[in-house]
């Protein structure tokens, strides 16, 4: 079993806030996050596959198909969009770094054929990291 | 669903690795530059990993300023510009990144439960980092 990651960059804008709670307890809870205006982030994304090596190709997965993959369904949805807004997963559910890593497997694993999903990584900040690994 | 956060931290300190068990001779080829009598410093850079399910009300796995706020009092604090060998936990064991990791682990381990605690990762240098997943970790 071989493991390869790909990364990539999007950047997004975002923020806190919970319908069922009132705007106190947002505050209180969220902080300066709950900024209805709204704050942005330059996030880095890690997917890593896992899989056997082909004895033919060499790979464990076409690393353009990974790529392509990526870019269609995570890319091109995120970047430069306003996560509450603009991105449906988003509308009901807060898009904290958490819920941004389980919504990016929820997009790639059904599209990924060649190799198995292994983790999502989501760097926020240098300083800040969710991985998802699938788990229930 | 069940996520795993981890966040970085840094802080400044000094050490020597010297052991009282091995002779002077020893602990030059052991410890080599390590072992100068001074002691030298580095720039720590700590990753704490937490897990647990994502909670519906807030999208997180704990509070950011939960862990931070631990973080910062009980491990930044306590050896943030601080000679290691002169701290409790480092009178007896040779301060190596090694026995670092496992303190900084015990720390968060023993006082931190809004998470459950996954790993404490410690990178000394850029071409050296330590982990450390518990008793029973990988």
């Amino acid at each position: 079993m071989v493991y390869l990651t790909r990364r990539a960059e999007f950047s997004a804008a975002h923020y806190y806030h919970n319908p069922e709670l009132t705007s106190d307890e947002n505050q209180r809870l969220f902080g300066k996050c709950n900024n209805p205006n709204g704050h942005g982030h330059n996030y880095t994304l890690e997917v890593t596959v896992k899989g056997a090596v082909d004895p033919t190709s060499g790979f464990v997965v076409d690393l353009k198909q990974l790529k392509d993959v990526m870019s269609r369904e995570v890319l091109d949805a995120l970047d430069h969009r306003f996560l509450n807004k603009e991105v449906p997963e988003f509308f009901s559910k807060i898009p904290t770094t958490e819920n941004l890593a389980i919504v990016i497997w929820q997009r790639l694993a059904p599209k990924l054929t060649a190799a198995q999903l292994h983790r999502v990584r989501v760097y926020e900040t240098a300083d800040l990291f969710v991985d998802f690994y699938g788990e229930a | 669903m069940k996520a795993h956060l981890t966040r970085r931290y840094m802080f400044s300190a000094s050490h020597r690795l010297h052991s009282d068990e091995m002779s002077e001779e020893e602990n030059r080829v052991t410890y080599g530059k390590c072992n100068n009598p001074y002691g030298h410093g580095h720039n720590y850079v700590i990753g704490v990993t937490v897990s647990g399910p994502v909670d519906d009300r807030t999208g997180m796995v704990c509070d950011l300023v939960d862990l931070d706020g631990f973080v910062h009092a009980h491990v930044v604090e306590r050896y943030d510009h601080q000679n290691l060998n002169l701290l409790p936990e480092f009178r007896k064991q040779v301060p190596t990144t090694e026995n670092l990791c496992i303190s900084i682990y015990e720390i968060v381990k023993r006082g931190f439960s809004k998470a459950h605690l996954d790993k404490v990762r410690i990178e000394e240098t850029m071409m050296n980092s330590f982990e450390y997943l518990g008793e029973n970790g990988r």
